[in-house]
Order: C-alpha cells, then structure tokens, then sequence
C-alpha cells in the first residue's frame, strides 16, 4: 500500500510539473504537436516544441517591417510592464518571422537589440521556410507577401499555456493592453505556478 | 445565336460522355504552360497581370480511395489518431471506418472533410504541394477551348449554377467533369479546394462586398478587394477560402496537388 502511494506521487508529480515533463503525452491541440524547428538571434536551432514549460505569447512579424511589426513588439512589452516581477519572470514571449529568408539571426539579433527586448526571455526566431504557413496556421494568422517584400499580415498576440494550448488572443494592440487578454495571461500565469508548486509542496 | 446554343449544348453533355467512357479513374499531373493572369481580385501591390510560371497540376481532385491509400500507411493522418490542431472533429467522418471508405461512400468520389495540414501532407507525400491561389484562378479561368473564358457571360453563367445547386446532393466521380483548355477537369462544378496559401487571402468579414480594407487587423498595406465584382465564382472562392482556419473541414472542400515552379 504505501508503496502504491509512493508510485501514484511520483507520477503525480510528473504529471503535474509541467517544464520538467516532456515524457507524459502533449495534448492533441497544443500547437507543439508541430515538428517546426526554429533558429533564434545567437544561431541557435531548437524545435519549437522546446518550448513546452513555460506560459508563452507568440506572435508573428518580421524584422524589415516598419509599421506594425514595432507596434507589435511594443504590445508585449506593454503586457510584460504590466505584470509583477514574478509573474514577468515566468513568461515567455517567442516571436516567429514570417520572412525567414531575410531574418537572419543577425538581423534578428539587431531588431532585439533596437526595440530594447535583447533578454533570455524573449526569443526572436526565424522557421524554415516551408514551415511558415503552418505555423502561422497553428495561430491562425494570415499573411500575403507583397511585391515590394514587405507582407500583410494578422497583428495578433496569441497566449500559449504550458502545454502549448492558445488560451487567448488579442488583436487589438496599441497603448493601452487589452484588459482581457491581460487577465488572461495573469490567469494563466497563475495555474502554471500552482501546478509547479503541487508536487514540491506534497 | 442558334449556333451558340449547339455549342452551349454539346458542352453541357460532354460531362455525360466524359462519365461513361470511365474518365473518373485517370489521376496525374497535366503540364500547365506558363502565362499570365489578370486576377479577379486587387492586390494593392501589384497592377496588370501576373506571370505565373509553368507548373504540373493533378487533372482531378483526390479521391477518397486515393486518400484512403494514403491515410492506410500513415496512422497519424487517419480519424481518431490526428491531433485535433491538425484536424477538426468531422475530418473524413464520412467514411466507414477510419481507414476505409465503405460502402455509403464512393471511392470515385472527391474526397472532402480533409484539413489544410492532412492536404499539404497528402501533397507533400507525392512531391508534391497544394497550389497558390493565383495558380488555381489561373486555370480556372479556362473553360473546354479558351484559355480564359472569364468574359463570357454564358461561361459565367455555367458556373453559376453550380452555386445555387443544393450541397447535399451525391458528388459525382472526380474526373467525370468537362476538361478544360489545359485537360483540367472539376475545377468548377463539383467540390472547393484547399489553396496553399489559403490564409493569404486577407479578406475581413467588411471587406467582402466592399473595396476598403479594414485597416487595424493587418499590418502594412491594406488586405486585397476586387477588380472584377462581376466573376461571383470567384468572390465566392476567396470569402469560403477567407473564412477558414488550417485544421477546418468542410462537406464540399477537397483538394488537387501540384508540382513544380512556385
């Protein structure tokens, strides 16, 4: 008997501590289910599915844009300012180019540098390019490459759970961060550490 | 008038023809010349035609038997095992088991319910891929002797009226349609198909019927409107392909791959 609880804890504690688990099954809507492989801004290649562990808000962009693609870093930013220094520290943001021929980790590197984002817990990365349009299907974003190389595309924060489930999405970034969106990272936030501290605390 | 008429009428029976002698069956890839387009719809970014290169495209959609073949040697593409981020919860749920077809469901008959991620792997699989919207529009635009017949209204009118069938009736044989200039067959008439770029079509919900863009929801230029309001067929193509999500599936949407220049 006190054996079988033994074996029902450690399994507890696998199931439930979710960075240190890539053994126990990734859910079937989690958006690692992709084999995409990325390269972030110091050359490093890593499967997007790495990932896996930590709350993430994933968006799309790339780094010759000059409109909405700062707006769009700017975004996170605004939702990063906006939460505690242990919340913040247990966030990820990965920002995933749409235009992996030019983003190069150099370039990614100097857009990080420029926007003030250069910190281990944002990643700028680049996709092999037959990996982007399903990627960005995973996130449901939309994009058209223009003539003039630069793209339209959705300007979309989508929050990712540990397992890689999208939780929310917000299209609406500008100044001010959009108070759903932002209870929803904090919600979230808030279950990963709850289901961090179980099996430390049992 | 009357001669248009004769014409107008032998081309309504030559699906028939095309039936009987067993067309349905022949699968493979038609080489397609290059060329150029003049889209039906507006790119803000691009004036006059496109060039398209020349390309191989599959003469009719993929069948259910055909995807079934497929799906019978990769488990993970099969219904049940696919993971829901690839595919919706009605992915192939015609069929009678999820690797058979059975008997309700023809294996002659295009196959739909199929996701965008199950088609581009389908596609990939014979080294292949999904065609570009421009591609598909470009031989679309073709009917049995012109290369673009778009102008004319009875063309258009042709096409049409597959719109306004009920969708639940019995899709016929893939293949059993009229062949196009380029011995294309079904790009009209019997299911919509997946694009590649599918999720380029950036047309919001307003932006349907009307020329402006919504602004806000896309970063740059503003999303594509219509140069030529009149060819329904195609509005209607890009508002279905416009509204879907990469894992949906739909009674009526299949798939033809290509291969080739990109």
């Amino acid at each position: 008997m006190k054996l079988l609880l033994m074996f029902l804890m450690v399994l507890a504690t696998h199931a439930t501590s979710a960075g240190a688990a890539p053994d126990a099954p990734l859910p079937g809507n989690s958006v690692y289910q992709s084999p995409a492989r990325l390269m972030d801004s110091k050359s490093r290649q890593f499967a997007w599915a790495t990932k896996r562990g930590q709350v993430q808000i994933v968006s799309m962009f790339y780094t010759s844009c000059k409109f909405v693609c700062p707006m769009l870093i700017e975004g996170g930013k605004v939702i990063d300012q906006q939460l505690t220094a242990e919340e913040r520290a247990h966030l990820g943001v990965t920002l995933i180019s749409l235009d992996p021929k030019r983003d190069t980790p150099a370039a990614l590197a100097r857009t990080a540098r420029e926007r003030n984002v250069d910190s281990p817990r944002w990643t700028l990365a680049r996709p092999e390019p037959q990996d982007v349009r399903s990627i960005a299907g995973l996130l449901g974003v939309r994009y058209r490459a223009l003539a003039d190389g630069e793209f339209n595309h959705t300007t979309v924060l989508v929050l990712l759970d540990p397992e890689g489930r999208i939780v929310a999405r917000t299209e609406s970034i500008g100044g001010v961060p959009d108070a759903l969106f932002l209870a929803a990272v904090k919600r979230t936030l808030a279950n990963a550490a709850r289901a961090d501290a179980k099996p430390r605390s049992g | 008038m009357n001669t248009l008429r004769y014409l107008w009428l032998a081309g309504s029976l030559l699906p028939l023809f095309a039936w009987a002698a067993g067309s349905g069956s022949s699968g493979g890839y038609v080489h397609i010349p290059a060329g150029t387009l003049v889209s039906a719809l507006k790119f803000e970014d691009v004036n006059g035609a496109v060039r398209i290169d020349a390309f191989q495209m599959m003469r009719r959609p993929v069948t259910n038997a055909e995807f079934a073949a497929f799906v019978g040697t990769r488990p993970a593409w099969q219904r049940g095992h696919v993971k829901p981020v690839f595919a919706g919860p009605d992915y192939l749920g015609h069929w009678a088991t999820p690797t058979q077809v059975g008997t309700a469901v023809q294996g002659a008959q295009p196959v739909t319910r199929v996701s965008w991620f199950a088609a581009t792997a389908y596609c990939e699989a014979q080294g292949g891929r999904l065609p570009l919207w421009l591609e598909w529009e470009y031989v679309a635009a073709s009917d049995r002797l012109r290369r673009d017949a778009r102008d004319d209204p009875a063309w258009r009118e042709r096409i049409l009226a597959w719109y306004a069938q009920p969708s639940s009736k019995v899709l016929p044989p893939a293949g059993s349609g009229e062949a196009n200039r380029y011995g294309l067959r079904d790009l009209h008439g019997l299911v919509w198909e997946w694009t590649e770029d599918y999720s380029a079509l950036l047309v919001t919900a307003d932006n349907r019927n009307q020329g402006d863009a919504e602004t806000n929801r896309f970063c740059g230029a503003g999303a594509l409107s219509i140069n030529d309001r009149d060819n329904y067929a195609v509005l209607m193509r890009v508002a279905m392909l416009s509204s879907l999500e990469g894992s949906n599936t739909t009674m009526n949407l299949g798939f033809r791959c290509v291969k080739g220049a990109r």
